[in-house]
């Protein structure tokens, strides 16, 4: 690099100080190394928001809602919204919306009743059927929003009226099951405990383990590179309190049957879409294309095709909670999954996810589905009519939007 | 007779540029006065201050309007005193008919209930005016840009117009509707309409004007009167571009090697309107470690050019061949335009460059993820290794790399553009307007960077509307004019005259 000298003699005005006075007042000093930045303290202040509301239900129902069989009801009941929420969050984040899954997971629960029950499909070749169906279904959808540029607002709400009429049609009129003790195990069977009473305690440990030797890692690269790492105490402190955390949710389940199958593929699908979203290309390309759809076009980035991709995936995930959910019920009807895709849709939101694209994060986002599933279990124990449920979560959907749109004005 | 318009010692500041500095304009009842000057003179700065979009009190100087002081707060001010100005781009509502757009804001209505009847009389009327011959419930958008031109002017009509302010009315117009208009103009002005003109084509403002004002950096050049005699061409070029060249561009020895990239017939038609020919059998050359300009006036083709050829991201109809290093290579989509070793800087990196959300290192690696990562997985410590080398080398001031290009000055968030580019390991950069809203000392770091990446053995192809900057750095210029290359110059015999001069004798070859 030559040596840039500037004299003021050579610049007309003089005015040599404009581009590094800006740059002073342009950085922002809490976003200084040492200080928290915003984007922490907004999963801080979620972290706060979803112990506070967990708090406040187990307290007004006098202990209930940690009970070990609640605790398991209410993991069960909420993993269809957490599945979803994972696909949904990449559909918001690349600037989209999708209002089908409701209807999605009613149709693939019906088809996999058909399959199974009535066709005799064994449930292996059924449920791979149906994620492939869901898959197909949200790909096509995808493929209206990302190659022929229609809203994606009018392509889903097209898609959630015509799976729910497909899923009539499928059921005509009647619920379909039981299903086979294999398939039902998707929803209510539990890890056998072969260890022992502690089976769980013991899988939590290692899961424990592994979380906090991948966080010293992450930190120890951060330390190498001499990027903002956290202090030493505060690394201790949250993973501390991470651990113990997770020690107790599993000391509490193992009271009850252990650790639910479903819970698992939870855990395995937060994992692989928060890997997915963090560390992969797709995943930075998708929150490039929310952020700024045409600046990722000129960097070579295929954006119709990410569309379509984000799609389809969503497809897949509501077929697979189409598939929980009418193992958890072991029965298909054509409600099912009816105003579904709001819950969903308001856990993103909640969760930190921007309407205008390009931010939310996989751990916002699950804690907004805990924020909605809490609610939804606490308020039912405490015997709040659904009327006033409604009311209830619309006000915290839009108190927490409000929250957001506050911070980030601030911020910007 | 007293003047309809005397704007004195006008001043506008925005922070950190004086826009306006003592500028003198003085129109007569019913005469044209054509207002010309660079792309950046003020011109439109001062028309704003004019007609109140700059708000009394925000600038310093005064207005005195049919003998009275001028105070406008805003446009309706100065429309309801007969003041019109029509913006380069039309300000029409594409799905309302021509009637609706020529009484918008200003329905013929009672209790808020539109008199259908008398907007319609009172259309047909305007149209006459105007010469617009089509049903006033036409929809705009069925109309071409000349008679859409038109409907603006009925608008103005309909609002008892006294002065009549075009901004480059003519600019998207052929040679037919451009005539059309100005005799339009010499219609208004024997009813007594005065009228501002602002245009680059000479020639038409020889064919109208009465007086030309010249704007050159703000401030007041001088006013010429064609009313006794024709202006010479060359003397109104003089007076637009007569500033002298200070010494604001790093030296530099060019080191130019052998044929880098070579576009043969390069021709792109409009998106929209696919029989448009926005570019037109461009062929150029760039050498290694050459720096190559393209000169123009706004809407010359210049970015078009440049966006077609990296990757067709703007147009239809692209023909033409692209050859790098001798063999022909394969552009027609943004990636494959990359892979080709084509980087292109846009004149518009907020919107186009930067995703402003995002950090710096992210910006840095996104048009080049695979260098990062192994199987699709990024490694962060290598991420921020790049972005971190590039800060460095890039003089790019932040606290680190994990900042918002949000919060970053003009100079700093080019200098990730230019990183994120440079990170693509490109054999051809295309800077499309690089120092477009960068103040003095940044512009001076860029020319530095444009200068190291030509030593480096790249190819630099610069669009600029600066030029002093394109004569500062560029080893050969190109002159572009309504979709064709009409000029080229080595850097010896490139001058702002002979440039202008190229431009200006070139206008309507197109017909």
């Amino acid at each position: 690099m030559t040596d840039i000298t500037m004299s003021k003699s050579m610049l007309p005005g003089g005015d040599v100080g404009g581009d590094v006075g800006g740059d002073t007042a342009a950085s922002e000093p809490r976003g200084r190394p040492g200080r928290l930045p915003m984007a922490q303290l907004r999963t801080y202040g979620l972290l706060f928001a979803l112990a506070v509301i967990t708090v406040f239900f187990e307290v007004a129902t006098g202990g209930v809602l940690f009970q070990p069989l609640n605790l398991t009801n209410l993991i069960l009941q909420n993993s269809y919204v957490v599945v979803m929420a994972l696909g949904m969050l990449l559909v918001i984040v690349a600037g989209h919306i999708d209002l089908s899954i409701g209807s999605v997971v009613g149709f693939v629960g019906a088809l996999a009743a058909l399959l199974m029950v009535r066709f005799g499909f064994d449930p292996l070749s059924a449920s791979l059927l149906c994620l492939a169906v869901g898959a197909v279904i949200g790909g096509l959808q995808g493929y209206f929003v990302a190659y022929l540029a229609i809203p994606s607002f009018i392509v889903t709400l097209s898609g959630m009226m015509v799976f729910r009429g497909l899923t009539q049609v499928l059921l005509q009129g009647t619920s379909i099951g039981p299903f086979p003790e294999v398939f039902q195990l998707l929803a209510k069977g539990f890890l056998s405990n072969f260890a022992g009473p502690a089976t769980s305690l013991l899988i939590a440990l290692v899961f424990v383990a592994s979380l906090v030797g991948l966080n010293w890692r992450r930190r120890q690269a951060q330390v190498r590179t001499g990027e903002a790492a956290q202090s030493l105490a505060s690394f201790i402190g949250r993973n501390g309190v991470t651990a113990v955390l997770i020690l107790a949710f599993a000391w509490q389940m193992s009271a009850y049957r252990g650790l639910p199958n479903v819970l698992l593929v939870l855990l395995a699908l937060v994992m692989l879409y928060g890997f997915v979203t963090t560390r992969t290309t797709i995943g930075r390309r998708i929150y490039a294309l929310g952020g700024n759809i045409k600046a990722a076009r000129l960097s070579g980035i295929k954006t119709e095709r990410l569309t379509f991709l984000t799609f389809a995936n969503m497809g897949a995930l509501a077929g697979l909670a189409g598939m929980i959910f009418v193992a958890r019920l072991n029965t298909a009807n054509s409600k099912a999954g009816v105003g579904l895709e709001l819950d969903v849709i308001a856990a993103c939101f909640i969760g930190g996810a921007s309407a205008a694209g390009g931010i939310g994060k996989v751990s916002g986002v699950v804690i907004g589905a805990f924020i909605i599933g809490i609610m939804n279990n606490g308020m039912s124990i405490l015997g709040i009519g659904v009327d006033w449920q409604q009311v209830i979560k619309g006000v915290v959907l839009l108190a927490a939007v409000c929250l957001d749109v506050h911070n980030k004005n601030n911020r910007l | 007779m007293q003047p309809v318009l005397e704007m004195r010692g006008i001043s506008k500041t925005f922070p950190g540029v004086k826009a306006l500095d003592d500028v003198n304009l003085t129109v007569e009842p019913a005469e044209i006065l054509a207002l010309v000057g660079e792309n950046g003179a003020g011109k439109s700065t001062l028309m704003k201050v004019l007609s109140g979009v700059y708000p009394h009190g925000s600038y310093a100087g005064c207005i005195t309007y049919e003998g009275r002081p001028g105070q406008f707060r805003n446009i309706s001010d100065s429309e309801r005193l007969g003041i019109v100005i029509i913006h380069q781009e039309l300000a029409l509502v594409p799905y309302l008919s021509i009637a609706e757009n020529i009484f918008l804001g200003n329905e013929p209505a009672r209790f808020g209930i539109i008199d259908r009847g008398r907007v319609s009389a009172r259309a047909r009327e305007l149209m006459a005016m105007v010469g617009l011959d089509e049903s006033p419930d036409t929809l705009v958008t069925h109309l071409g840009v000349g008679k859409q031109q038109l409907v603006e002017i009925a608008k103005a009509l309909s609002k008892e117009v006294k002065l009549l302010i075009l901004d480059e009315p003519t600019a998207s117009l052929s040679e037919t509707d451009s005539e059309a208009l100005l005799q339009l103009l010499l219609r208004f002005k024997a009813q007594g309409i005065a009228s501002i003109l602002i245009s680059h084509k000479l020639n038409e403002i020889a064919k109208v004007a009465d007086r030309i004002t010249v704007l050159r950096d703000g401030t007041t050049v001088e006013t010429l009167d064609c009313r006794s005699g024709a202006v010479d061409e060359d003397r109104i070029i003089r007076a637009m571009v007569g500033r002298t060249l200070e010494n604001r561009y790093p030296v530099r020895t060019p080191r130019i090697g052998d044929l880098l990239m070579e576009v043969c017939g390069w021709t792109v038609h409009h998106p929209l309107h696919g029989d448009r020919a926005v570019v037109r059998d461009v062929s150029l050359t760039l050498r290694r470690g050459e720096i190559v300009g393209i000169a123009g006036l706004m809407g010359a083709g210049r970015t078009e050019l440049a966006m077609s050829l990296f990757g067709r991201s703007y147009g239809q109809g692209v023909r033409g061949t692209v050859r790098i290093d001798g063999a022909e290579v394969d552009v027609s989509t943004i990636d494959r335009a990359i892979a080709a070793g084509i980087a292109y800087v846009t004149e518009d990196r907020k919107q186009l460059g930067l995703v402003l959300g995002e950090d710096i290192a992210r910006n840095t690696t996104l048009a080049n993820l695979p260098g990062i990562s192994t199987a699709t997985v990024i490694d962060e410590e290598a991420e921020q290794r790049v972005a971190g080398g590039y800060r460095t080398k890039m003089r790019i001031r932040s606290f680190g790399v994990t900042q918002q290009t949000v919060n970053l000055s003009g100079g700093n968030q080019q200098k990730v553009v230019l990183s994120k580019w440079l990170f693509t390991q490109p054999k051809v950069l295309i800077l499309d307007e690089p120092t477009r809203g960068i103040d003095v000392g940044a512009k001076y770091e860029i020319y530095s960077i444009i200068n190291e990446l030509a030593d480096d053995g790249r190819g630099v192809l610069m669009i600029s509307s600066e030029m002093p900057e394109l004569l500062g750095l560029c080893d050969r210029i190109y002159v572009m004019n309504e979709g064709r290359f009409v000029a080229e110059f080595s850097r010896a015999e490139a001058s702002q005259e002979a440039i202008m001069r190229a431009i200006m004798r070139s206008k309507g070859l197109n017909g």
